[in-house]
């Protein structure tokens, strides 16, 4: 267990947050008013939030070991442990998701008005299950998480969503489930080699080149689906129209970054010959999404569509840095993934508001909003120009590092994807513009209300953050030196036995 | 057979006693509430008997019937479901007033025949339990008001399946005494695996499991299910999804292990079986539109998915077959326990019937998606968890491409499980009534969901009580 630091704090932060939510969830059918259940859902959530802040201060960034650390025996027999922890990877990704669940509560406190403490109870399932994802350190607890994730993101669709929302809805969960059934088979399979499901003790084991393959494969099918990655991606699009604006958040800003976590996590430490045997293929495919989800993103109408396509494109940025094997391509993965959790959350969140106010999501009907909604265009031009990569902006940082990455190795590869961020300013452009100055046919818009205090104050944590990573990121990127050095010394361990590939 | 014996033959007498209790109850015009209340009580009081019976051990009846862990654990699970059937359906909603005391009698009687299986290790002994249990069902299936379904078309096609299954089996049987002369299961244990190599030891064998396959309704011996699953009544739908299956397992791991360890000509064919099992049970059941039929066609392929345990010919695989037949058993019973109470008069329910579960019954739109959800093998329920155990085992056995058959069928399966969730919570009612529920049956929903979320997530008891279990069977 020399991998894992106990958590030095007196109490245990790792399983607080993933079941305070799951407890207050159960609370809230005690709850006969749904102001109070709303009310309650969003206080849990903020303890859990403000809880989640000591990882944060007590992190020690000096070490690659997981922290914060929880072992309990579970199932003896198949040697399965209750086992937590995180490191820099997860660290940022869990502080992500216990900011946003609040945020989510709050954006729905008027959109959602039928079944309302379901839609809470969903919620916070979810929150359970992110966190429980990013600290899982067993196999099995985190396939656990992993796959319940699915039944509370799959009922906010098909509940609560639009008019699509069954075909959505099942296409979301089978895509998914198809993914993950590999990664199962995968688990059992490294479990009958290792002995052990934990995650820590499975990597730089020396499996032979052909398990890994096998191994890669089935992990790189359920995260490239999760992420997604072309030509994956057809399941986001749907499944982000349809979605009320709290489930595109999570979907967008967490959910997705579980593939790109797995990547980081599971492949690239556990199967570093097949992960530097399949970089070739997997940059392809991120430089195809990036070029593509771009491309289509230029052409819709709907903007909840054009985000997720934009997603893809973003997504694609993870990868690629991921993939690179170079200290700043994955710590700029990793920074992309905070980065687009905040940038495309916000901009769902900002769709949300201007269909809680217009019912269209088409640009057509809300163009020209801006006159109208002055500080709401505002923020949204900000998050757009975050979407864009625009300098001081945190996406930025996150690219540049990414590109810096890319360059490093892989020179043609850095070529490619140039289209891509010019792409991205070109959709951006065209929905800002569109909505900001836009014609505006004279109606019934004129009692368009600006931003309430609530809206305001959902967006305005999201808009410091975007600033404050743009102009000062070294406190999120020190957290993560000591693990991305460590991942790289892992993958090059590797990567000498299969010299005789190149 | 001593009075210190009678203890270890103390499940069974008791089941002998109901039985007896309701054919006197039928001799004479007996208030139906009294019935119900007799039923409800007295199966619960079996429970208890057959949990106090778990530590007991012993041989009886010139060492034809063995008393064991493994047997008595089968027993309580048995008890269990026995009770829990009579619970869900404990009005009888569909079945004609004055035969409720005969109904009751045949259940139990039923129930009696399959606590006689799992005890039997001598062939002519489990024939003569299985068929005191296969008959019971004979007469109960077409038991069903007249303006339901086809009761009698199911009645007569479960009789010929049944009939000719048994018959194979006892063909098989000829041939497992003509081989090592002998009926008794520890000896042909020592025999059977020395001659394997004989052709005809494996097809005796095979042909014996087939009347176990019929049991859990394993390709090729399926096609009574769908029928008789909509046929029959919805009460006793409750009874033949769930306790014979237990029966049937629990028979065809005692003789799966007549092969011993290694027999890979059985092997091939148990995989065989396994793969086309759930891979047609999960396509055909894509295109159900009646729960019961649906859930029939899960069955098949949960069949499918309980054989890779057993296929591995050891301890750990049959342990991991037992969890997930446990499991299967609380998941088929939450379904079943919503379907019966939406059926008002005793119908068949449509998938359409399900719709605005959620505001007409809150409590059994979540017990129907815990139920579903846990028969598609969603964390953190029991039916992950039994699957998880199941893929280790059969993976730990080299049998890959099984398992990634099984895993596809995963995904496929989700698809209807997934319909039956997206009825009850993505529709609305249309104007279909309200669901009021009683107080019992509002505590039954909720110890139904927390039962198999429970055993899904503390599965580490349960697992090495059926390890144990278990172990007495490969000798």
């Amino acid at each position: 267990m020399d991998f894992l630091i106990l958590n030095p704090l007196n109490f245990p932060i790792l399983s607080t947050l993933i079941f305070l939510p799951l407890a207050g969830a159960l609370v809230i059918f005690l709850l006969k008013n749904e102001t109070v259940a709303k009310v309650w859902t969003l206080l849990i959530s903020l303890v859990t939030m403000v809880l989640s802040w000591p990882l944060y201060f007590y992190f020690d960034a000096s070490t690659y070991k997981y922290q914060f650390g929880e072992h309990l025996s579970w199932i003896p027999f198949f040697k399965i442990n209750y086992t937590l922890g995180v490191d820099g990877i997860s660290l940022l990704l869990v502080l992500l998701s216990t900011l946003l669940t609040p945020i989510c509560i709050l954006s729905s406190w008027k959109y959602i008005s039928k079944r309302v403490r379901e839609f809470l109870f969903c919620l916070m399932i979810m929150e359970t299950a992110c966190v429980g994802v990013f600290s899982a350190l067993d196999f099995v607890l985190f396939y656990i998480f992993w796959e319940a994730m699915l039944v509370p993101m799959y009922l906010l669709i098909a509940v609560w969503g639009g008019p699509e929302k069954v075909y959505a809805s099942i296409k979301f969960f089978i895509y998914t489930m198809a993914g993950s059934v590999f990664l199962l088979v995968a688990m059992i399979a490294l479990f009958l080699k290792t002995g052990t499901f934990s995650i820590p003790e499975m990597m730089s084991q020396p499996y032979s080149f052909q398990f890994q393959f096998w191994i890669f494969l089935a992990f790189a099918i359920a995260f490239a689906i999760k992420v997604p990655m072309a030509p994956f991606h057809t399941w986001l699009p749907a499944a982000h129209v349809e979605a009320p604006t709290a489930g595109s958040v999570i979907l967008a800003s967490i959910l997705l970054k579980m593939g790109t976590y797995g990547f980081l996590r599971f492949c690239l430490p556990i199967t570093p010959e097949a992960s530097i045997y399949f970089a070739p293929l997997m940059l392809i495919i991120s430089v195809i999404s990036i070029s593509y989800g771009g491309y289509v993103a230029l052409g819709q109408t709907d903007m909840k569509r054009l985000i997720a396509y934009s997603s893809v494109a973003h997504m694609g940025f993870v990868t690629l840095g991921t993939f690179v094997f170079n200290k700043n391509g994955i710590e700029g993965a990793i920074l992309q993934m905070i980065n687009h959790g905040i940038t495309t959350g916000a901009l769902f969140l900002c769709v949300g508001i201007i269909y809680e106010r217009t019912h269209s999501r088409l640009i057509t009907v809300n163009s020209g909003i801006g006159k109208i909604m002055p500080l709401y265009v505002g923020l949204f031009g900000f998050f757009s120009l975050s979407s864009m990569a625009f300098p001081g902006t945190n996406s930025f940082v996150g690219e540049l590092l990414v590109l810096i990455g890319t360059f490093t190795g892989h020179k043609v590869f850095g070529f490619l994807t140039i289209p891509g961020v010019v792409l991205a300013a070109a959709y951006m452009l065209r929905l800002l513009q569109k909505i900001a100055w836009g014609e505006r046919e004279e109606g019934e818009s004129h009692h368009f209300f600006d931003l309430n205090v609530r809206e305001f104050v959902y967006l305005v944590p999201l808009a410091l953050l975007v600033l404050w990573i743009g102009f000062a990121p070294a406190p999120f990127l020190d957290v993560m030196h000591a693990t991305v050095d460590h991942l790289i010394q892992q993958v090059q361990a590797g990567g000498q036995a299969v010299a005789w590939l190149r | 057979m001593g009075l210190a014996d009678l203890k270890l033959f103390l499940p069974e007498l008791y089941l002998l006693f109901l039985a007896l209790l309701f054919f006197a109850q039928s001799l004479w015009q007996s208030p139906v509430r009294v019935n119900h209340l007799l039923a409800l009580w007295l199966s619960a009081a079996g429970v208890a008997i057959s949990v106090l019976s778990l530590p007991f051990s012993g041989e009886l009846f010139y060492r034809a019937y063995r008393v064991d862990l493994f047997s008595q654990a089968f027993k309580v699970l048995i008890q269990l479901g026995l009770f829990l059937v009579i619970f869900i359906g404990r009005e009888l909603k569909s079945i004609d007033d004055r035969l409720h005391p005969e109904y009751f009698m045949f259940m139990v009687l039923s129930s009696l025949g399959l606590t006689l299986m799992v005890s039997s290790v001598e062939l002519l002994t489990i024939f003569i339990a299985m068929e005191l249990s296969s008959y019971s069902l004979y007469i109960l299936v077409p038991l069903r008001k007249q303006n339901f379904g086809n009761q009698m078309e199911a009645a007569i096609k479960y009789i010929i399946f049944g009939a000719a299954a048994t018959g194979v089996m006892l063909f098989g049987m000829s041939y497992l005494f003509g081989l090592t002369q002998s009926t008794y299961i520890t000896v042909i244990i020592q025999k059977l695996p020395l001659i394997l190599t004989q052709p005809l030891a494996v097809v005796g064998l095979l042909l014996v499991l087939c009347g176990f396959f019929f049991k859990l309704a394993v390709i090729p011996f399926h096609f009574w299910t769908p029928d008789v699953y909509q046929g029959a009544a919805n009460e006793t739908t409750t009874f033949i999804a769930t306790l014979p299956k237990l029966a049937g397992l629990a028979l065809l791991l005692r003789l799966v292990s007549l092969g011993g360890p290694d027999n890979l000509d059985l092997v091939q064919i148990l995989v065989l079986l396994a793969a086309v099992s759930m891979t047609f049970g999960n396509l055909v059941a894509l295109v159900q539109r009646d729960l019961k039929r649906l859930l029939a066609y899960s069955s098949i392929a949960h069949a499918g998915y309980i054989l890779l345990g057993v296929l591995t010919l050891n301890a750990t695989g049959y342990a991991a077959a037992f969890f997930h037949i446990t499991a299967y058993l609380l998941m088929n019973l939450a379904c079943f326990m919503v379907l019966c109470s939406i059926s008002r008069q005793g119908e068949d329910i449509s998938l359409g019937d399900l719709s605005g579960l959620y505001k007409r019954s809150p409590l059994l739109a979540f017990t129907l998606a815990v139920g579903a959800f846990a028969l598609a093998g969603i964390p953190p329920t029991a039916g992950f968890t039994g699957k998880l155990f199941l893929f280790t085992a059969a993976l730990n056995q080299g049998h890959l491409a099984l398992v990634i058959i099984a895993a596809v069928n995963t995904a496929i399966s989700i698809f209807f499980y997934l319909n039956i969730v997206r009825s009850a919570y993505g529709q609305d009612p249309d104007g279909r009534p309200d669901i009021p529920l009683s107080l019992s049956d509002q505590l039954l929903n909720v110890g139904l969901i927390l039962a198999i979320i429970l055993l899904g997530t503390l599965p580490a008891w349960f697992f090495d009580l059926a390890r144990t279990a278990c172990k007495s069977l490969i000798s």
